[in-house]
């Protein structure tokens, strides 16, 4: 495909958010006929770069040409009329309107909704998408949304397809499913762009690869003539092995017993089906699975935040004695002297308050220790200025609130509480979700050094290259069942992939 | 039928200002703008169409034409309330404050414009401020010929009501069709629902937003000028109003947000103020009866939310400002 002129063009790109620089100079060639995959690590400048594109944002510096045009994208609407169309990570629907009505939103023209119709059904013939065109979006599955987001950049003639993270929310057959569709498209002559994260799909997908990293722009080249090594040095920016240290374990004895867990969520779904297992005291036990698989829920009724259905989950003292937490909330917890600490999935929503400061939301945990009508400000300060300067927390001070800091910072600051109160249990969701390699590093450490001290982790995370180099044992969740718990030194990464579509799999046949 | 008729008579009377005031808040509530200055806009409305009407009148003297004083008055009335949407436009659009403070303000703004505007008028034409015999005809009786109205019972029943009744009836009627039926409908109704995604389809929120609330505030206005004229008796009078613009906003609620439910809706919310009137049941006060609307919109309220229809919630984004750059 070289020497052929590039749909799309992007020179010099930059675009800053405050005083972040979220693209620096970027460079990018689209080809027609081609699907090219968008590299870089989470807060690498894909989605910005790529929002530059669709008229989301306006970029402060640069160029772009479209078949070696000069344009200036400024709206939505401008990179439609150049044939531009984007498919965010999270939907753009309107919940009470049709299909229908979703994909010829903002077009100009009369409302026809039997011609739209049958215009609709024409894109699902030639490129084999199934759809109702009268559903209503609130009724349709995560796979059935993206049609309708894919359709309707295809009704307004879209040349050049922009697809954001697609496959994050699929399942393994419905991902077979797009791209199958998407190479259609890709035979059609048209060029399409996925951001992704994941490597497999990259190789057995795409054409041509273009990393970035921390808004620059590493490089671009075929895919055939790169492999998932390379591709990844490019990302980080030096030779990386996701080397982890795991300390070994300590002492391990039984802490958390959880048996036949089930739970249902408000709607009747069966989120948790019939869970049973061990966490040792001295050692990280990590959870994987596909997200929504019931992480979250199991989380929770441990610390005592979900309504259970059924089963037991029994703290186990040093002495030996059991303790019985279902149907107890985090105060009763509290006061038996089980030490729990939880770090959920929502940082800002669940774990702090954004507008409070650092001080403030230290003192969330020990306000109620405090002797006499007056709050103690001083120790949770003090703490507070401790953690600041050990965790390496940018900030402008412990009196700033903590929705100013940014998200690595964040997640120091809920971390280093919940660190602080000396658990005996961590619970940790997404850990280091949305955090460069360095603030990744130091919370590995973290929690290595809690296992030292004796406490039992159990650590949700999505990135089966951490669970596997981190964790002593991994449990793997497949809609919301254990499809296995697996030794952390013994097991490979292809073996939890395998592990977590192994129910859903089974289910289809 | 004596205790019937009447009611229902009266009661759509009495509705057809709430009938405006709704419909107004409908058509800003439908681009997700919650304004809670309808009291205020329609305090304004019923102070500056009152007031364009009498000073047409002094001012043109013996040539006064009736019907255009009508137009000048719905004229002014729509201008103060789209005076009114527009600073709560400006406020909350453009500069991103929080709708329902803004909405407060205005609504304790407006009050107070609204007031002053009246009672410098009445002092200053000598303590009493009213438009002739023939301007109050026009505004009060209905505009059909007598042999319709003589019809027994369905005549005075379908067309012995003023004029604004039947306007509200055809504003809610092409409001509904443009909702339902036009592109501009699903365009507002997207941008109620789901900005981003208005935004993201090329719909400008910003230019459907003002338009629609600036539009609706007008309308809402119109309904305080409604209640001066016809239900007032043509003059100004500080209390009467109060009230109205509150009541209004709990119909928008009670409608669904749907402009045909308005036509009955109004109607019934009229009825419930003026029942006091027909009816009275021993050891029960009066005032029981003025809780009456309201108590019938926390009954709908939970209704709804209980059978948790999706087409009858509140617009998805009503009350939340929309920056496109947000992260």
């Amino acid at each position: 495909m070289d020497g052929a002129v590039p749909a799309v063009k992007m020179r010099d790109i930059t675009k800053r958010f405050g005083s972040v620089v979220a693209n620096d100079k970027c460079w990018l060639d689209i080809y027609r006929g081609e699907i090219l995959a968008l590299l870089g690590e989470n807060g690498s400048g894909k989605t910005t770069l790529m929002n530059m594109l669709s008229g989301i944002y306006f970029p402060d510096e640069g160029e772009i040409f479209i078949d070696g045009k000069p344009v200036v994208i400024s709206s939505p609407r401008s990179a439609f009329d150049l044939g531009i169309g984007m498919i965010h990570q999270h939907f753009k629907l309107v919940d009470v309107f049709t299909a229908a009505e979703n994909i010829i939103l903002g077009l100009p023209g009369k409302l026809d909704i039997h011609a739209a119709k049958e215009k609709i059904m024409d894109i699902c013939t030639k490129y084999g998408f199934v759809i109702d065109p009268d559903q209503k979006v609130y009724d349709m599955s995560v796979s059935q949304k993206q049609t309708v987001e894919i359709i309707k950049v295809l009704y307004r003639g879209a040349e050049i397809l922009i697809l954001d993270e697609p496959t994050a929310v699929l399942t393994p057959q419905e991902t077979d499913r797009l791209f199958a569709v998407l190479r259609n498209m890709r035979d059609d002559g048209k060029a399409i762009v996925i951001i992704t994260h994941k490597m497999h799909e990259v190789e057995s997908l795409s054409d041509r690869v273009a990393v970035l990293r921390k808004g620059h722009f590493t490089g671009d080249m075929l895919t055939k003539n790169t492999n998932i090594q390379e591709m990844t040095n490019m990302m980080v920016g030096r030779p990386v092995e996701l080397n982890i240290k795991r300390t070994e374990t300590v002492d391990p004895k039984p802490r958390i017993q959880v048996q036949g867990l089930t739970i249902k969520d408000a709607e009747g779904t069966v989120k948790l089906d019939n869970v049973s297992f061990t966490a040792n005291s001295g050692e990280v036990l990590g959870v994987a699975g596909i997200s929504g698989c019931g992480q979250k829920e199991l989380l929770e009724a441990i610390a005592g935040l979900q309504v259970v259905e059924s089963g037991s989950i029994c703290y186990v003292r040093d002495n030996g004695e059991k303790e019985e937490l279902i149907g107890k909330d985090p105060l009763k917890i509290k006061s038996l002297g089980v030490a729990l600490s939880f770090v959920p999935e929502d940082r800002l929503g669940m774990g702090l308050v954004g507008d409070m400061d650092i001080g403030n939301n230290m003192m969330l945990r020990t306000y109620r220790d405090s002797k006499g009508i007056f709050t103690n400000r001083k120790d949770p300060y003090h703490v507070a200025h401790q953690m600041v300067d050990f965790l390496e927390i940018v900030t402008p001070s412990v009196e700033t609130p903590v929705r100013r800091l940014s998200g690595g910072n964040v997640q120091k600051v809920l971390v280093g509480r919940e660190i602080s109160n000396a658990p005996t249990v961590l619970l940790t969701a997404y850990a280091t979700r949305g955090l460069d390699i360095n603030s990744s590093y130091m919370i590995y450490d973290l929690i290595n050094e809690q296992k030292q001290r004796g406490v039992s982790v159990i650590y949700v995370g999505e990135d089966l290259d951490v669970l596997v180099a981190l964790c002593d044992r991994v449990l793997v969740l497949c809609g919301g069942k254990v499809s296995g718990i697996v030794d952390g030194r013994k097991t490979d990464k292809r073996e939890l992939g395998a592990m977590m579509t192994k129910l859903g799999g089974m289910t289809n046949e | 039928m004596n205790f019937w008729i009447p009611l229902l008579f009266n009661a759509v009377l009495t509705g057809a200002p709430l009938m405006f005031g709704t419909l107004g808040e409908i058509l800003t509530e439908k681009s997700g703008n919650m304004n809670l200055g309808v009291e205020g806009m329609m305090y304004m409305g019923g102070a500056f169409g009152l007031g364009a009407a009498y000073y047409y009148e002094k001012i043109a003297g013996e040539s006064a034409n009736a019907i255009a004083g009508l137009l000048i008055a719905v004229f002014f009335a729509f201008l103060a309330g789209a005076i009114g949407a527009l600073i709560f436009s400006f406020l909350t659009i453009s500069l991103r404050a929080n709708q329902n403070v803004t909405g407060l303000a205005l609504s304790i703004f407006g009050t107070g414009v609204g007031q002053f505007a009246g009672e410098f008028m009445r002092v200053r034409e000598g303590g009493y401020i009213a438009v002739g015999a023939q301007m109050k005809a026009i505004f009060q009786n209905s505009p059909f010929p007598a042999v319709l109205l003589n019809i027994p019972v369905i005549g005075k029943l379908i067309f012995g009501y003023n004029i604004f009744v039947y306007l509200g009836v055809i504003i809610a009627v092409i409001m509904s069709y443009l909702f339902n039926k036009t592109r501009v409908g699903l365009n507002l109704r997207s941008v109620g629902e789901s900005p981003a995604t208005a935004d993201a389809a090329g719909i400008s929120v910003t230019r459907y937003r003002y338009l629609a609330t600036v539009i609706g505030g007008g309308i809402s206005a119109v309904g305080g000028m409604i209640y001066i004229m016809t239900i007032a008796g043509c003059v100004w009078n500080h209390e009467g109003l109060s009230g109205e613009g509150w009541l209004a906003v709990a119909l928008v609620i009670f409608c669904l947000w749907r402009p045909l439910n308005a036509i009955w809706g109004s109607a019934m919310f009229g009825a419930l103020m003026i029942l006091y009137l027909r009816l009275s049941i021993p050891f029960i006060p009066n005032q029981i009866y003025k809780i009456l609307p309201y108590l019938v919109t926390v009954i709908v309220l939970i209704i709804t939310s209980l059978r948790n229809k999706k087409e009858d919630q509140p617009p998805a984004a009503l009350g939340l400002p929309y920056f496109r750059e947000e992260r």
